[in-house]
């Protein structure tokens, strides 16, 4: 299969979604004839026109707004929002208008709007532009979350969500949109709460999503020539979220380590280990280990910022720790 | 164009219909205060009295397919789109056969199906959103205006400037009403702003602005008319300030005790409701025993569809369970 990039990926989903159903239009700060910052955008004003690719001033509670609005309305808008932090000006309509909605109306309203923000740490951005807040959104009923890892993912996630109709959070990772993979041309829809195994392992469960999943695999591979085999779950959807693909692996492994690149407190990642512990407490052979950021705004310096998110070691040791393997014995190995 | 309704020699039926609208109005608001102290409703309930004139003239302005977005004080602003009254008061019974199944109260009904897209109990929220079905208009290539409600306190939130702007660079058909009735609660517009003629607001962005008298349900109506006009041409959005006063506080349980009563008994004596009876009266020679009749239908309306509503039933929490399930 073809390999292109993560943003070619979103492009392509944008691009086949605009083709096939004219109700599809995207707005955002220079994502018209500059194509967007990551370039996900591009060439899309050409081939669609100013009517459904429209640049926005900077009005991020204005342009969710109207997006929002524009979705009541029976429209499928994707608003890009250049950073997740920037979306907090927006927080009213997210939360109190599109998650809302569809119970306000006793059912009959829907809000098929789609946002698309990246997040994460890593660009030397610092504390107002590196933040992974899911938690916000996943914390708030009536809305989707979705952070695709690979590029094939992207695509098919993003497709998916332009044709149902509940509001999106569609979360990227700034470091993911430059990473290449195997993607379907065509037609190739991924459904919401379908986790992926993106890597087999009888050992311990691992679980990560978004910029995590790459560094867990990274962190399996290093784990198997001690031979220890990891297997990577990534949801990709946390709202919904695919327990059962998660809670059959932990029936398989008993152990489990789960990786967000988000703050610990108040995470997904704590969410997720009480579902196991309360669904597959007897499965268990080891506390679930949850590598997490640190509580703290993402500083600037490159060495802080490192030791504010999980890295590869830290996974590792992780995992080690769910396999009751004591740092001597390794050591010693 | 609607050719019966011309500016200076207005139908009976015309006139007939702003009168039945803002008295439709007038008579939910007042009984349903009423089933309110029975403690038939629960929550809030923010009248709309004193203030049908502009829900009234603007929704005549309209034409089916075009959207409105509303208020917390929203009630007047969904009969004079058209509601069924009977599923209004089911909604605040919390019945199971009111527009949103009991799930939304005053402050959230909305038909979609027809246009409303809602009531909010966010001030200000309805600005960005009918920018946004403004918006799905026109990318649909539709001639479909949209008007949203807003308020003299909902002009001094950020989304205001935000979204009549978006409005304003894209040549929106959008219509953007503030109801100024000079208070946020307890809060007079003069402490809230230094400029209290809301309407120089839109002409700071290069919207056509307006100022017009709220309690003049015609007057309303002409303006909103033209401005519905402008959008068509594809000249929109435009803003309309309709100055008004409420009758009472806030909310039902709020005695107004701040409000100036000269103030009020000014805006008392040019009651809405007032004017499009006169106007009825005096137009098209409609008499007494005429306006007795109209009034007596709609007040029957009314006590039938507190007969519907109350013996309508609630969802049950079993039902309400499934609904969860998609969540
Ligand atoms: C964002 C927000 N802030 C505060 C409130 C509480 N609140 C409800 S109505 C109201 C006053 C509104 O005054 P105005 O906007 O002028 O509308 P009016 O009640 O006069 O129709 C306030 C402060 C709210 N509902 N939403
Ligand atoms: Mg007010």
């Amino acid at each position: 299969m073809r390999e292109i990039m993560y943003r070619e990926a979103l492009r392509e989903a944008i691009d086949e979604e605009m083709q096939r159903n004219s109700d599809v239009f995207i707005i955002g700060e220079g994502i018209a004839e500059r194509g967007g910052s990551y370039k996900v955008t591009e060439g899309l004003l050409a081939k669609y026109g100013a009517r459904r690719v429209r640049d926005t001033p900077i009005a991020e509670a204005g342009m969710i707004g109207v997006g929002v609005g524009a979705a009541i309305a029976g429209a499928r808008p994707i608003v890009e929002i250049l950073y997740v932090d920037f979306a907090m000006l927006g927080m009213d309509m997210i939360v109190n208008q599109a998650a809302k909605f569809r119970l306000m109306t006793g059912g009959d309203g829907r809000v098929p709007f789609v946002m698309r923000t990246q997040g994460g740490a890593g660009g030397g951005v610092a504390a107002q532009h590196s933040q992974s807040l899911e938690a916000l959104f996943y914390h708030i009923p009536g809305l989707k979350v979705v952070m695709p890892s690979a590029p094939a993912d992207a695509k098919g996630l993003l497709k998916y969500a332009l044709r149902q109709d509940d509001p999106v959070m569609f979360l990227e990772h700034k470091h993911l949109y430059m990473t290449k993979g195997p993607v379907p041309e065509g037609e190739h829809i991924v459904e919401f709460g379908k986790a992926d195994i993106k890597r087999p392992g009888r050992d311990v469960t691992i679980i990560a999503w978004s910029n995590m999943v790459p560094r867990a695999l990274e962190a399996a591979a290093a784990l198997a020539e001690e031979g220890i085999e990891a297997e990577v779950v990534d949801p990709r959807t946390l709202v919904p979220l695919d327990t059962e693909t998660i809670l059959a692996s932990v029936a398989r492994t008993n152990r489990v380590v789960i990786v967000q690149e988000a703050v610990r407190r108040g995470g997904v990642a704590s969410d997720i280990a009480s579902i196991i512990q309360e669904e597959a407490f007897y499965e268990l052979d080891a506390p679930i280990e949850i590598v997490a950021g640190l509580n703290i705004p993402i500083p600037f310096n490159l060495e802080l910022e490192k030791a504010s998110v999980p890295q590869k070691d830290d996974v590792i040791r992780a995992a080690r720790r769910a396999l009751h393997i004591q740092p001597t014995a390794i050591a010693a190995k | 164009m609607d050719e019966a309704v011309k500016r200076n020699a207005p139908s009976r039926e015309f006139l007939e219909k702003i009168f039945r609208t803002a008295y439709r109005i007038r008579v939910f608001e007042t009984e349903g205060i009423k089933l309110y102290r029975q403690g038939l409703i629960r929550g809030y309930f923010h009248p709309y009295l004193g203030q049908e004139g502009i829900a009234t003239g603007v929704c005549a302005a309209l034409r089916e397919g075009d959207y409105i977005a509303s208020t917390h004080r929203g009630h007047g602003h969904c009969i004079a789109w058209g509601a069924d009254v009977k599923r209004m008061v089911a909604e605040l019974l919390q019945k199971e056969t009111g527009y949103c199944r009991g799930y939304g109260g005053s402050m959230h009904i909305a038909d979609i199906g027809k246009g409303n897209l809602g009531a909010n109990g966010i001030v200000g929220a309805g600005t960005p959103l009918g920018v946004g079905a403004a918006l799905a208009a026109q990318i649909r290539g539709s001639d479909a205006v949209t008007v949203t409600f807003t308020t003299d306190g909902a002009s001094n939130n950020g989304t205001f400037l935000e979204s009549l702007n978006l409005a304003a660079i894209w040549n929106l058909n959008f219509i953007l009403v503030i109801e100024n009735n000079q208070y946020a609660v307890s809060t007079p517009i003069e402490e809230a702003t230094r400029d209290a003629d809301l309407y120089k607001r839109g002409l700071s962005i290069g919207v056509e602005s307006h100022q017009v008298d709220g309690n003049d349900p015609l007057a309303v109506y002409h303006l909103t008319r033209e401005a519905v006009e402008t959008c068509r041409a594809g000249k929109g959005p435009v803003l309309i300030e309709a100055k008004t006063f409420r009758h009472m506080g806030h909310h039902v349980n709020d005695p107004g005790k701040y409000m100036p009563e000269e103030r009020l008994a000014y805006y008392k004596a040019r009651d809405p409701i007032d004017r499009a009876r006169a106007a009825l009266v005096e137009m098209s020679g409609v008499d007494k025993a005429d306006i007795d009749a109209i009034e007596a239908e709609i007040a029957a309306e009314f006590a039938e569809a507190v007969d519907f509503a109350k013996e309508s039933r609630e969802v049950t929490a079993a039902e309400f369970r499934q609904f969860v399930a998609a969540y």
